[in-house]
C-alpha cells in the first residue's frame, strides 16, 4: 500500500541524507520525496511516499524518529488527509496533452515555437493517471514534486 | 582567556571528565594533538593502527559506561575507524570518535587524505556532527556525549577540518549550561497502563521465563532484575550481551540463550506462557526462524528504543521506558498487587527445567574428567581460567569458537565483566578492549580469550601494551584453523575446510610475544595447563600470552537448528539432535 510520510526536521547539512539514507539502509524504496525550509528557515519539512505493509510503515517511522535531526514524524495515510502533487510538462504543440493538464488545474507558462510549457496539480493518482494518459507521443520532458500533503483538521505536525 | 580549536576540543574533553583518548595522529589531526602535548588532564594512549583505538576506547566504555574516546586522522584513519564504530553501533555503546578533516575550502576537491568521514559512517553512528566553527566546539563536544549516552547509547563522530583548530585562530571558551535539542528528547517513562497490564500477565503465568539482555547492563539496571526475580522466582536468561547482569550463581539462572545456548534456556523459552524481554532485541541469532518463536508466549518487551519493539517479534505488551525505571514501576505493582502467583505451577517449571539441565545442560566440571588423551578441551580452557581467576577477571573475548566457550563456561557475575563484540561479531576486538579496559581497572584482573585467527587481526597492539605497560594476559585457544568456520563446513558442507586453515604458516606466538617484549609461554598437554595459567596470573606486571593447542575438532554444542528450525531444535552434540 502506497504510505505518505511527512517529516519536520532540523535544517542543517546531512540531516536530509541521513533520512534518505535509512530507507535504502533498512530495505525501503522512496517513490517521491519532496523538501523545503519552513517556519524561520532552521526546520525542513519533508514528504516521502513508499510502499509497505501497516508494519513496514511503523517500523519504518520509528526508526525516521531516531534521527536525531527528525523532530516529528507522521504517517498520514494513517488518516484522513490532504494530498497534492504539483507538475511541469514540456511538450510539442499537442491539443491532447494541453486538455488532460487543463483539466488538472493547467496552466500554460510559456508558448514557444516548438514547446509549450505548462504546470499542472492534483492529487498524485490524478498525476498518475494523467502521466498515463499523455503517453510519450509529443513529450519532451516532465518533472514531479513529489506529494506533498498535511493531516485533515487540527493535527499538525509541530514541535 | 582565548583558546585554539584544539584547546577548546581538549578543555571541553575534560568537562566531560575524559581520561583517555585512544589515538593515532597525521596530518588533518596534527593542531589537536600539539594541544593534547600542552595539557595533563587526558592521557594520549598511542595505539598501532586506528581500529585499534576504536575498541580500546570501546572497551573501556563497556567496563566504565563512561564514553570511550578516540581520535584519529583524515582520510586513512578515519577509514580504519570504521570497524570500530559498527561495533559500537550493533552493541549500543557510547563512543566518540573525533576524526581530523583536510581544511575546510579543500572539502570536495579530493585533497590529499580526504574521506567524506560523515557520509561513510552515517549508516553506523547515532549521529554525527562537522565543526563548521571553531567556537562551537565545546557545545558540539557537550552534545556528542549527550546523545552516546542517552536514551538507547551510540557511537558519534565529530569530524574536524584542520582550519578549525589553526592554533593562530583564538576563541571564547563558551557553551550552554545544559545541553538542550529540540528534535532529542530521549526520556521516556513507562506507560503506567502497560506496567499494570505486565504485571497482570506476569503474575498469572505457569511457565514464565525472564530474557534480559545488554541493555539492563547499558541501564545500569542489574540490581532492579536481581529485586524483581527475589519476587518472581522466574527461571532467568541471559543473551551474549546479558552476560553477568544476572548472577550465573544464581539457581535460576538458566545460561545463555540462542544458536549457542543452553539446552534449558532455549527449551525454556519455546515452551514459556509468558516472555519478559528487558533490554533485549530479538535478534536473528536468538530467535531463529521467528515464525516459530515461542509459540505460546505472551510477550512482555521492555526497552529504551521503540524501534526495537515489534521489530522481528511482536510484542503483546510493549513497554518503551529507561529498563532501571520500568523494572521499578514493575516491582512497585507486582508488590501491590492481589494476584497471586501460581507457585506450584512455578515450582512444577523450575522443576522442569532443572530436568532439560540435567539431561543436556552443559558439564561444568570438564576439568575434572580424567582421560587417556593428553589433547586439551577448549572448554577446559575456559574452566582452568574461571577457577585461576576465581572467577572475578574481566573477559574480553574475540569472535568464534572460543567467544562461545567462554560465553558458556566462564561463569559471569557482575554485569560489564564479560566484553565482546555480540552484534557486529568483530574478530580482532578483544585485544584492544581489554587494553581499555585495564586502564579502566589497572589492578584488576584483565583476561583478552582469543583464538589465533582472530588475535592476528589487532596484534599490533603488543606494543601498544609495553608501552603503557598494560600486563594483560592473553589466553590464546589455539585450533589451529578458524574453528567456527570449519565447524559450519563440517556441519553444513561436508567438512570441505575451504580456507579455514593454515595450521604450517601460523606464527610462533611464543616468540611473538617475546619479540614485543612480553612472556610468552605454549602449553600442549592438559596435564601442564592448570600450572602454566596459575604461572602465568603470578605475574602480576607482566603481559603474557599463554598459547595453548587444543583439540581442533571441538565444536560448540548446543547449536540451533537452521533454516526453519525453532528454538527448541538443537544439535546436542555431533550427530545427534535434540
Ligand atoms: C573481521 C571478521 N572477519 C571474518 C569473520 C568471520 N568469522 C567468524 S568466526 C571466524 C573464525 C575465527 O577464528 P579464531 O579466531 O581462530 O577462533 P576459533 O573459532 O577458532 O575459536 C571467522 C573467520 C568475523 N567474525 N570477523
Ligand atoms: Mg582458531
Amino acid at each position: 500500500m502506497k504510505r505518505i510520510i511527512s517529516i519536520l526536521i532540523e535544517n542543517k547539512p546531512g540531516a536530509l541524507a541521513r533520512v534518505v539514507g535509512l530507507f535504502h539502509q533498512r530495505g525501503y524504496n522512496i517513490e517521491t520525496l519532496n523538501v523545503g525550509p519552513v517556519f524561520d528557515g532552521t526546520y525542513s519539512r519533508m514528504t516521502v511516499t513508499t510502499r509497505g505493509s501497516e508494519n513496514d510503515v511503523e517500523q519504518i517511522t520509528k526508526q525516521i524518529n531516531k534521527i536525531i535531526d527528525v523532530i516529528k514524524v507522521s504517517d498520514l495515510t494513517e488518516g484522513e488527509h490532504h494530498e497534492y502533487e504539483f507538475i511541469m510538462v514540456k511538450f510539442k504543440h499537442s491539443e491532447k496533452i494541453q486538455k488532460i493538464l487543463k483539466k488538472l488545474n493547467g496552466k500554460i507558462h510559456e508558448k514557444h515555437k516548438h514547446a509549450i510549457v505548462m504546470s499542472a496539480w492534483g492529487t498524485s493518482s490524478d498525476i498518475e493517471i494523467a502521466i498515463k494518459t499523455i503517453g510519450k507521443a509529443n513529450l519532451f520532458e516532465i518533472v514531479r514534486s513529489g506529494s506533498i500533503g498535511l493531516h485533515e483538521g487540527e493535527k499538525v505536525l509541530k514541535i | 582567556m582565548k583558546l585554539s580549536g584544539g584547546d577548546l576540543l581538549l578543555r571541553a574533553l575534560k568537562e566531560e571528565g575524559v581520561k583517555f583518548i585512544f589515538g593515532y595522529p597525521g596530518g588533518a589531526a596534527l593542531h589537536i594533538y600539539d594541544s593534547i602535548f600542552k595539557q595533563k588532564a587526558c592521557d594520549h594512549i598511542l595505539v598501532r593502527h586506528e581500529q585499534g583505538a576504536t575498541h580500546a576506547a570501546d572497551g573501556y566504555s563497556r567496563a566504565t559506561g563512561k564514553p570511550g574516546v578516540a581520535l584519529v586522522t583524515s582520510g586513512p584513519g578515519a577509514t580504519n575507524a570504521i570497524t570500530g564504530l559498527a561495533t559500537a553501533y550493533m552493541d549500543s555503546i557510547p563512543l566518540i570518535v573525533i576524526s581530523g578533516q583536510v581544511q575546510s575550502h579543500l572539502i570536495g576537491t579530493d585533497s590529499f587524505q580526504e574521506t567524506d568521514m560523515i557520509g561513510i559512517s552515517r549508516p553506523i553512528v547515532k549521529h554525527s556532527f562537522i565543526v563548521q566553527n571553531t567556537q562551537d566546539i565545546p557545545r558540539i563536544i557537550q552534545e556528542a556525549f549527550h546523545i552516546a549516552t542517552t536514551g538507547r547509547p551510540g557511537p558519534v563522530v565529530i569530524d574536524i577540518p584542520k582550519d578549525k583548530t589553526d592554533p593562530s585562530k583564538l576563541y571564547e571558551y563558551k557553551k550552554p549550561k545544559e545541553v538542550s535539542l529540540r528534535s532529542y528528547q530521549p526520556r521516556v517513562s513507562p506507560h503506567p497502563g502497560q506496567i499494570k497490564k505486565a504485571c497482570k500477565n506476569i503474575l498469572s503465568a505457569e511457565r514464565p521465563v525472564i530474557y534480559a539482555g545488554g541493555g539492563v547492563i547499558l541501564g545500569n539496571a542489574h540490581k532492579e532484575l536481581m529485586a524483581l526475580n527475589k519476587l518472581l522466582k522466574a527461571p532467568v536468561t541471559n543473551t551474549l550481551m546479558g552476560l553477568g547482569v544476572y548472577p550465573a550463581k544464581d539457581r535460576y539462572f538458566m545460561g545463555m540463550l540462542g544458536m549457542h545456548g543452553t539446552y534449558q534456556a532455549n527449551m525454556a523459552m519455546h515452551n514459556a506462557d509468558v516472555i519478559i524481554a528487558i533490554g533485549a532485541r530479538f535478534d536473528d541469532r536468538i530467535t531463529n526462524t521467528p515464525s516459530l518463536f515461542a509459540p505460546n508466549a505472551r510477550i512482555i518487551h521492555i526497552d529504551v528504543d521503540p524501534a526495537s519493539i515489534s521489530k522481528i517479534i511482536n510484542a503483546d505488551i510493549p513497554i518503551v521506558g529507561q529498563v532501571k525505571e520500568s523494572l521499578n514501576a514493575l516491582i512497585k505493582e507486582i508488590k501491590r498487587s492481589k494476584i497471586k502467583i501460581d507457585t506450584e505451577a512455578l515450582e512444577s517449571w523450575n522443576q522442569q527445567i532443572a530436568q532439560w539441565r540435567e539431561k543436556h545442560g552443559l558439564d561444568h566440571e570438564l576439568y575434572l574428567k580424567k582421560n587417556k588423551s593428553q589433547m586439551i578441551l577448549p572448554q577446559v580452557v575456559v574452566q582452568e581460567l574461571y577457577h585461576a581467576t576465581n572467577g572475578n577477571a574481566w573477559v574480553t573475548s574475540d569472535v568464534g569458537q572460543h567467544q562461545m566457550f567462554v560465553a558458556q563456561y566462564y561463569h559471569f557475575n557482575k554485569p560489564r565483566r564479560w566484553v565482546n563484540s555480540g552484534g557486529l561479531g568483530t574478530m580482532g576486538f578483544g585485544l584492544p578492549a581489554a587494553m581499555g579496559v585495564k586502564l579502566a581497572f589497572p589492578k584488576d584482573e584483565v583476561v583478552c580469550v582469543t583464538g589465533e585467527g582472530s588475535i592476528q587481526m589487532c596484534i599490533q597492539e603488543l606494543s601498544t601494551c609495553l608501552q603503557y605497560n598494560l600486563p594483560i594476559k592473553i589466553i590464546n585457544i589455539n585450533n589451529e584453523a578458524l574453528g567456527m568456520v570449519r565447524q559450519w563446513q563440517d556441519m553444513n558442507y561436508g567438512g570441505r575446510h575451504s580456507a579455514s586453515t593454515y595450521s604450517d604458516s601460523l606464527p610462533d606466538f611464543v616468540k611473538l610475544a617475546e619479540s614485543y617484549g612480553h612472556v610468552g609461554m605454549k602449553v600442549t598437554k592438559k596435564a601442564d595447563l592448570k600450572k602454566t595459567l596459575d604461572k602465568a596470573f603470578s605475574m602480576k606486571d607482566r603481559l603474557v600470552f599463554v598459547d595453548v593447542y587444543v583439540d581442533p575438532d571441538e565444536h560448540v554444542y548446543p547449536m540451533l537448528v537452521a533454516p526453519n528450525g525453532s528454538m527448541k531444535d538443537m544439535w546436542i552434540k555431533k550427530n545427534i539432535k535434540a
